[in-house]
């Protein structure tokens, strides 16, 4: 039972990737007991399970995911949300309102309006209907303030880290509050505009080496060396 | 049919370009060329130059055009009025319709349609330079524009062309070689999983001939299929240089 490849190995669409007992994990696909790869990317193997970590891809829905959304339309009795995915998402009035909503009474647009943006999190979604988000749950609902950063989705999960230490350590250093959309979007919101442009830098950063290892440490000693030097000034 | 009177071969039995019957042309290709597109690519095949720009998945627009359990893929081959030596109408022609749908037709079984059912994709591609074979140029450059936008692919489709000139089967037909020569089969092929997904014949060959063409096609695909994989790694190889250098 051989597989093809080495740990981190870039690897495209169509790549045999080995070949036997093994299951197809992200981004492969198994057809006559042999594993192929479907996107361009990284391969890795761990217990008899065969991935790919995607350098490019989009954001698919999932049933729990935390969004960053842009309001694109307001309607009768909701609003389309576009989510950077390849379907648009719906959020209700009476989600947002947490009351009936009376078409009399409620103007939409000043609760929510073309343009603004938002925190939600997916509340269901399936093949035949498009995803729907709620905002009913502490720290969603609308943006007021902060920096946003977009990147591949993919890389997202590098910048939470292991159990959520990498995202900590640079919440921890820079003392900004960062909610990271799991559709690649980031907002970033920080006592001063510096400390948001040091956690920017800091996420871009990851995102360019995302597949290196022993990033964390990396980052750590990038953040002191650069408040080290805001501070001088 | 005055044409017919053109020696395709020399004495040495070289073609008109002085390749051998069976030499592929010189082909380049790049990934990623067009920043507004969600993935492209441009290709080099001889003197034909072409690029591809792929987009989505995506809501698909207009909503009729929907369909509820897979995803669309959506086609267009456009030639640029330079492209030819005689000015070509701008506007899309008979032939550029079918190639459309010839093109996509041969990409679909590479996709994962089933998986992003409502959705679309676009696709994009606009021949700027023509000098015979663009339908299987255009093929490869697609295929490598939809794996640039981060679709999930069972393989990716590489295409070229086989032929008869003077009485021989040659690879990869230029121009002047399509017109007065005997034949042409394009063939689009997935090297990994050996599957054919274009079959065309235009022209007169005996079985035998036939089988010959396609089998040389496929070793031009393979051929052509190697310089595809690399274009596409050298895009995202930058990343990894970094990490070495580091």
């Amino acid at each position: 039972m051989p597989t093809f490849f080495e740990n981190k190995q870039l690897v495209i669409p169509g790549d045999l990737l080995a070949e036997g007992e093994y299951f197809a994990g992200n981004n492969t696909y198994k057809e006559e007991n042999k594993i192929y790869a479907s996107r361009i990317g990284l391969a890795d193997y761990a217990n008899k399970k065969v991935n790919i970590v995607a350098l490019r891809a989009f954001y698919f829905p999932k049933v729990g995911d935390v969004v960053i959304g842009t309001v694109k339309e307001v309607g009768f009795s909701g609003w389309t949300i576009n989510i950077k995915s390849p379907y648009t998402a719906i959020l209700r009035a009476s989600d947002v309102l947490s009351r009936s909503f009376k078409p009399q009474n409620d103007e939409l647009s000043q609760v929510l309006t073309t343009g603004d943006l938002i925190v939600a999190k997916v509340a269901s979604y399936d093949r035949f209907h498009d995803p729907q988000l709620t905002v009913g749950e502490p720290g969603l609902g609308k943006i007021t303030k902060g920096q946003i950063l977009n990147m591949t989705p993919t890389k997202i999960p590098r910048v939470i880290g292991r159990q959520g230490s990498m995202i900590s350590m640079i919440k921890n250093e820079t003392g900004c509050q960062i909610i990271l959309g799991l559709n690649g979007t980031v907002l970033i919101t920080g006592k001063t505009p510096k400390n948001e442009e040091l956690a920017v830098a800091a996420i871009t950063k990851i995102e360019e080496e995302s597949h290196t290892s022993g990033l964390t440490d990396r980052i750590t000693k990038f953040l002191k060396e650069e408040k080290a030097k805001m501070e001088k000034k | 049919m005055k044409d017919k009177t053109i020696k395709l071969l020399n004495k040495k039995g070289l073609r008109l370009d002085g390749r051998k019957l069976d030499e592929l042309r010189s082909v380049k290709l790049e990934v990623g060329i067009l920043p507004n597109a969600d993935g492209s690519a441009y290709i080099e095949h001889g003197k034909n130059k072409i690029i591809a720009g792929a987009f989505g998945p995506r809501e698909m627009h207009p909503k009729h055009l929907q369909r509820a359990d897979r995803m669309v893929l959506r086609c267009r081959y456009h030639m640029a009025p330079f492209s030819v030596p005689e000015r070509k109408s701008p506007a899309p022609s008979r032939r550029e319709n079918e190639i459309s749908k010839v093109i996509r037709d041969s990409l679909l079984p590479s996709l994962f349609v089933e998986n992003y059912p409502r959705t679309g994709v676009d696709l994009y591609i606009e021949v700027l330079q023509a000098d015979g074979g663009t339908r299987c140029a255009s093929i490869t450059a697609a295929s490598l524009a939809l794996a640039d936008a981060g679709l999930p692919m069972r393989d990716i489709v590489v295409a070229c062309a086989a032929g008869k000139v003077n009485g021989k089967i040659a690879l990869d037909l230029m121009d002047t070689e399509d017109k007065v020569g005997d034949a042409d089969v394009p063939v689009a092929y997935m090297p990994n999983l050996n599957a054919i997904t274009l079959l065309q014949m235009d022209g007169k060959l005996s079985t035998k001939e036939f089988e010959e063409a396609v089998k040389m096609a496929i070793e031009g695909c393979k051929k052509i299929s190697n310089i595809q994989k690399e274009a596409l790694q050298t895009k995202y190889k930058v990343i990894k240089q970094e990490e070495v250098e580091e």
